[in-house]
């Protein structure tokens, strides 16, 4: 059906075109043997064929090209014509002897423009006289196409400022009033289209698709309507008073009047656009005004941006214009202006009215920088409109995040949002996801501007802003979130909590309360992220406050003592354990040991050190796990050097205790002689206590034996020797450093028992051992060639 | 055959020439046999003068019974065929009975001639005048020669000529104003009005104005009516809405027209109107017919 339409129509307009042709040929012939009479004949047959009412917009445009590239020869004609032996007046008589009336106007238009150009009559009058004798065409599309040909020949003919036509009475006011005549015409033609049929409709397709391509035609058509004023734009006449006084209301009276959805967003959004800015700065009230008088179903909030988006480049374009801006209170109005928008169209949908507020802050950031309180009130106007309006919609709360941005990118501080009363009401209505975003940006833009969150007030409000991030919200919790963007989030919160900084150990202490009680509420997902950066955030102002106090002591009656600070890590770290991730919490327990040990608490470091062994005895079962955790329980627990002997024995002891009971012997071998450094610190006063080194090594030697025996049983194989080569390594390390229980025989024994297991038929071949043996082999041989005491050291050695 | 053919030869020429034929203006007439040719212009009033010439044919002699010139206005109805009223006729005796063997010329004059009526061709009557130069014979038959010619007259411009304005309408379905700047044209005159729209149910497709003349012949039972549409001229096109204005503007000069004729002796009447038609896109067609009179002037005479 519809492809026969389209067939159809592409037959008329073959047709059209050839008739075209013909007549155009004839017409021709007659213009070479200047026969005036047969060439207005045959130029009202060929302009016949513009009387079609059978193509579409489209089609009828390229029937009328070619019409108005004959009528350009016929122009041309007309003007030999008229200094020959007609004159322009009877030739524009003649052309009005056409009987057909659209023939007859284009003609007429024809002449009409070789009649201003003689200048034999005032161009005013002419002009007047077009405009009104094209009354007569009232069939929208030929009338659009007649009214848009007749403003195409006269344009270059406007008595305008500076052109020849203008003068005595011809003012600029008479193109003025040309052009308004001829857009308002056009206009009322082009509302007018919607209510009747559209071209090549059956009546068989259903009404929607009907009114579809009515629309669909209209709009092919729009430009010949909004170029009337492109040509007022370009007048140069037309000052700022003119504009004022004259042309914008009368475009705006035809504007609301053709109650046309349509037209009046086009051609709002037209004059926008073609106008200059410092005209729309100086008529605002105006044009605004126009706004609420609108058809409930335009989409001004596009027309709106567009405008305010032109003003804010206007205000950006140079910094003379801001007192402009100033002084005619274009915020006042804009802000106004939208408000009874909204009021006026009660059915527009919030996206609407937020992309209208998103779009005047972004004006306002451009404009009036420094008028913070313009930012809230706009947030705050944005508050009410959202608010009781339930769940937003997706591009509604996508629009939200970029009001919400605009501040942060404009001031690249987010201090500037905290600040704004009305910033964090607005976020409460993003839904949960959305409110994740916009944390997101908040904390990008920290983060990429380097923002120095200073004071715990600050902190506050921040973490009160993100809280999408920070914790669960409300509604079922657990959606369904991706794996990674949620680590990514929260590393991201983790970051920010690295980020926070302050001078004044006081005023840290109190960022780190504030954190801490946020994070908190994160429930046990978030916490394993967001604790860890605030202890070392913690723990970096008590090394802070440690250094400081040895540099002056005085200042004693501050709350930030480090002691203070650990009894919150204990708390923090305590929370872990409801996740739990024990292994974590173990770490951390132990950093906080080694900082206490830094600031000479014993109590505090032993605290730490029994909640660590607690968690190691209660809650670390996974034996690969256990082994981590065994070093490093032992690893801190070597440096430690503040405990006393008492304490340090318990802990070493238990130490000892946990390394013997790991479930795998190669493990356990390894972990009892890790234990031997804990009897040997390499410190001014620390501990030698050579005979409980040897007393770790020898227990490690056993359990590497009885491990090689149960290879032996289990597998056939003696299993490899690595682990007496370690030992022997842990033997000569302590033999260099001087522990006397270490003996050249030891040493001697240990060589000979891997030589041996490595040449035992049972020994299964172990490239590694193989090559950390003949290296511990070269070490040894190395020492010896040093010279000195430590070639004597190791000289009884043999190799 | 020659000389059957010489037989029925006149047996002389006879020319007729206006003593101003060189300066005289000619107008184009359509002669009976649908032929135009060029003939005098006179008005009302004027002095007809010239010349008759006769000259015999060669070696022949022309014996008559005298020789005269008329002027007649006559009016010819078409379906009355044969049937000429002449309401002028005046003769002149140019020649006595005799014979004539050479080449003679008689002037005459016809002054100050009363000739009221215009020249007029239209469908069912026509209106001429005439030279009728008549050498009476006794057995072999009058000789006639015909000198055609014709007549305007020029009217002044009217002193009341009111505009024609008028709302009319079909209820609630259209109502219109239109308005024509005059009620009396002269021939080269221009309509100038507008149409404006008061009411518009209806889907229009277009609008013209038509100039009609109506002829009517015969009187009483026998009037003959005839009405011709010389002019249809697009006003509009497309459908208007309400409070639309469109104006008119029809130039009388391309059409053929004669101004109005009142009762030409009681023989016929010529008037003209002003038809306003709307179609509709049921090509229903609302019309609205207006008179006019029409006028000739000097001015505008060409």
């Amino acid at each position: 059906m519809i492809s026969d339409g389209i067939e159809d129509e592409e037959k008329w307009l073959t047709a059209g075109i050839a008739g075209l042709q013909q007549n155009a040929f004839y017409m021709h012939r007659a213009l070479d043997s200047n026969n005036i009479k047969d060439a207005l004949k045959y130029s009202a047959q060929m302009l016949s064929e513009l009387r079609t009412s059978r193509l579409s917009p489209h089609k009828y445009y390229e029937l009328y090209m070619r019409a108005f590239d004959e009528l350009r020869k016929l122009e041309i004609f007309f003007k030999e014509e008229s200094r020959r032996s007609c004159s322009i007046i009877e030739l524009y008589e003649l052309v009005q002897h056409a009987g057909n009336i659209l023939p007859r106007l284009y003609l007429l238009c024809t002449v009409g423009s070789v009649y201003i150009k003689s200048k034999e009559a005032p161009a005013k009058d002419i002009l007047k006289d077009l405009v009104e004798m094209c009354r007569g065409i009232q069939h929208p599309l030929r009338g659009l196409f007649l009214r848009s040909y007749l403003s195409q020949v006269s344009r270059d003919k406007l008595p305008d400022i500076g052109s020849e036509y203008e003068g005595d009475e011809n003012t600029v006011m008479d193109a003025v009033e040309f052009v308004l005549q001829n857009f308002t015409e056009m206009n009322k033609l082009w509302v007018r289209m919607q209510h009747q049929h559209a071209i090549g409709y059956s009546g068989l397709q259903g009404p929607a698709r009907e009114k579809e391509k009515r629309e669909k035609e209209r709009n092919e058509l729009r430009d010949l309507v909004g170029k009337n004023l492109h040509v007022l734009s370009q007048i140069e006449g037309i000052d700022l008073e003119l504009y004022k006084d004259i042309v914008l209301p009368r475009i705006l009276e035809q504007v609301v009047n053709c109650k046309d959805d349509l037209a009046q967003y086009y051609l709002m959004d037209c004059l926008i656009q073609v106008f200059p800015d410092e005209y729309h700065l100086q008529t605002l009230e105006t044009l605004l005004g126009a706004c609420p008088q609108l058809q409930p179903s335009v989409d001004i909030k596009t027309v709106l941006s567009g405008l305010m988006e032109r003003l804010s480049n206007y205000a950006a374009s140079s910094v003379e214009v801001l007192p402009e801006f100033v002084q005619v209170e274009a915020f006042a109005k804009l802000n106004n202006a939208i408000g009874q928008v909204i009021e006026a169209q009660p059915d527009m949908p919030v996206f609407g009215a937020v992309t209208l507020y998103s779009s005047l802050l972004t004006f306002t950031l451009h404009v009036h920088p420094d008028r913070l309180d313009y930012v809230d009130q706009i947030l705050g106007a944005c508050v009410n409109k959202i608010s009781g309006k339930g769940k937003l919609e997706g591009k509604t709360t996508k629009q939200i995040v970029a009001l919400l941005s605009a501040p942060l990118e404009k001031y690249s501080d987010i201090d500037i949002a905290l600040k704004l009363s009305n910033y964090p009401l607005v976020m409460e209505y993003l839904d949960d996801s959305t409110n994740k975003v916009m944390s997101n940006v908040i904390i990008q833009s920290i983060m990429k501007n380097k923002t120095h969150i200073s004071t715990a007030d600050k902190v506050g409000a921040l973490f009160e802003l993100i809280k999408g991030l920070i914790k669960d919200l409300d509604s079922d919790g657990n959606d369904e979130m991706d794996e990674d963007d949620f680590k990514e989030e929260q590393n991201f919160v983790a970051r920010l909590i690295q980020m926070l900084y302050n001078n004044d150990p006081e005023e840290m202490l109190k960022i780190i309360c504030t954190v801490k009680k946020h994070i908190m509420t994160g429930g046990p997902k978030r916490l394993p992220f967001t604790i860890p950066p605030l202890i070392y955030n913690a723990l970096k102002l008590v090394r802070r406050v440690q250094s400081q106090d040895e540099n002056a002591s005085e200042e004693a009656t501050t709350s930030a003592t480090p002691k203070k600070i650990f009894q919150i890590l204990n708390q923090t770290i305590e929370v872990l354990s409801t996740v739990p991730v024990p292994d974590l919490a173990l770490r951390l327990y132990l950093e906080c040991a080694e900082a206490a040990n830094d600031c000479d608490l014993e109590p505090v470091a032993y605290e730490f050190f029994t909640q660590a062994y607690i968690l190691y005895e209660e809650e670390i079962s996974d034996s690969k796990a256990q082994v981590t955790a065994l070093y490093l329980i032992i690893g801190t627990l070597q440096r430690m050097h503040t405990f006393g002997v008492e304490n340090r024995d318990t802990l070493t002891h238990k130490a000892t205790g946990y390394s013997a009971k790991l479930l795998k012997k190669p493990d356990q071998c390894r972990a009892v002689y890790a234990c031997s450094h804990l009897f040997w610190v390499e410190d001014q006063d620390g501990i030698k206590d050579g005979e409980r080194v040897l007393l770790c090594l020898k227990r490690a030697l056993r359990i590497a034996n009885a491990a090689q025996q149960m290879a032996n049983v289990t597998k056939g194989s003696s299993g490899s020797v690595i682990l007496f080569i370690e030992i022997l390594n842990k033997y000569l390390y302590f033999f260099e450093k001087g522990n006397t229980q270490i003996t050249v025989a030891s040493i001697q024994g240990l060589i000979e028992l891997v030589t041996t297991e490595m040449q035992s038929d049972t020994a299964t071949s172990d490239p590694a051992a193989d090559a950390f043996f003949s290296s511990t082999m070269r070490y040894i041989q190395s020492q010896k060639a040093k010279g000195g005491a430590t070639a004597e050291k190791f000289e009884p050695i043999k190799v | 055959m020659n000389y059957i053919l010489g037989a029925f030869k006149p047996a002389c020429n006879i020319s007729i020439t206006l003593n101003d034929g060189k300066t005289r203006k000619q107008v184009p007439l359509k002669k009976e046999n649908g032929q135009t040719a060029m003939v005098p212009l006179f008005q009302s009033q004027e002095t007809i003068a010239g010349k008759i010439s006769v000259e015999p044919l060669q070696g022949k002699k022309v014996d008559h019974n005298g020789i005269k010139i008329e002027l007649l206005g006559q009016i010819e109805i078409y379906f009355d065929r044969g049937n000429f009223y002449d309401f002028t006729s005046l003769v002149r005796e140019l020649d006595v009975p005799g014979e004539i063997y050479e080449r003679k010329t008689f002037p005459f004059e016809f002054s100050t001639v009363e000739m009221p009526y215009e020249t007029y061709n239209g469908v069912n009557v026509r209106l001429r005048y005439v030279l009728k130069v008549t050498i009476s014979r006794g057995y072999a038959g009058s000789i006639t020669q015909y000198q055609d010619f014709v007549i305007r007259n020029y009217t002044p411009p009217p002193s009341i000529n009111n505009s024609i304005k008028m709302e009319v309408g079909i209820e609630d379905c259209l109502h219109i104003e239109f308005e024509y700047n005059k009620s009396k044209y002269h021939l080269k005159d221009v309509i100038i009005g507008k149409i404006y729209f008061l009411l518009v149910r209806i889907k229009l497709k277009n609008m013209d104005l038509e100039i009609r003349r109506r002829e009517s012949t015969g009187s009483g039972a026998n009037t003959h009516v005839e009405t011709e549409t010389l002019a249809k001229f697009e006003l509009m096109d497309g459908a208007p809405v309400r409070g639309e204005s469109i104006p008119i503007r029809l130039f009388l000069s391309p059409y053929d027209l004669t101004p109005t004729h009142h009762n030409i002796n009681n023989k016929f009447s010529v008037k003209y109107y002003l038809n306003l038609v709307l179609v509709d896109e049921e090509d229903r067609r609302y019309f609205k017919q207006q008179e006019i009179t029409i006028y000739r002037t000097a001015e505008t005479s060409s």
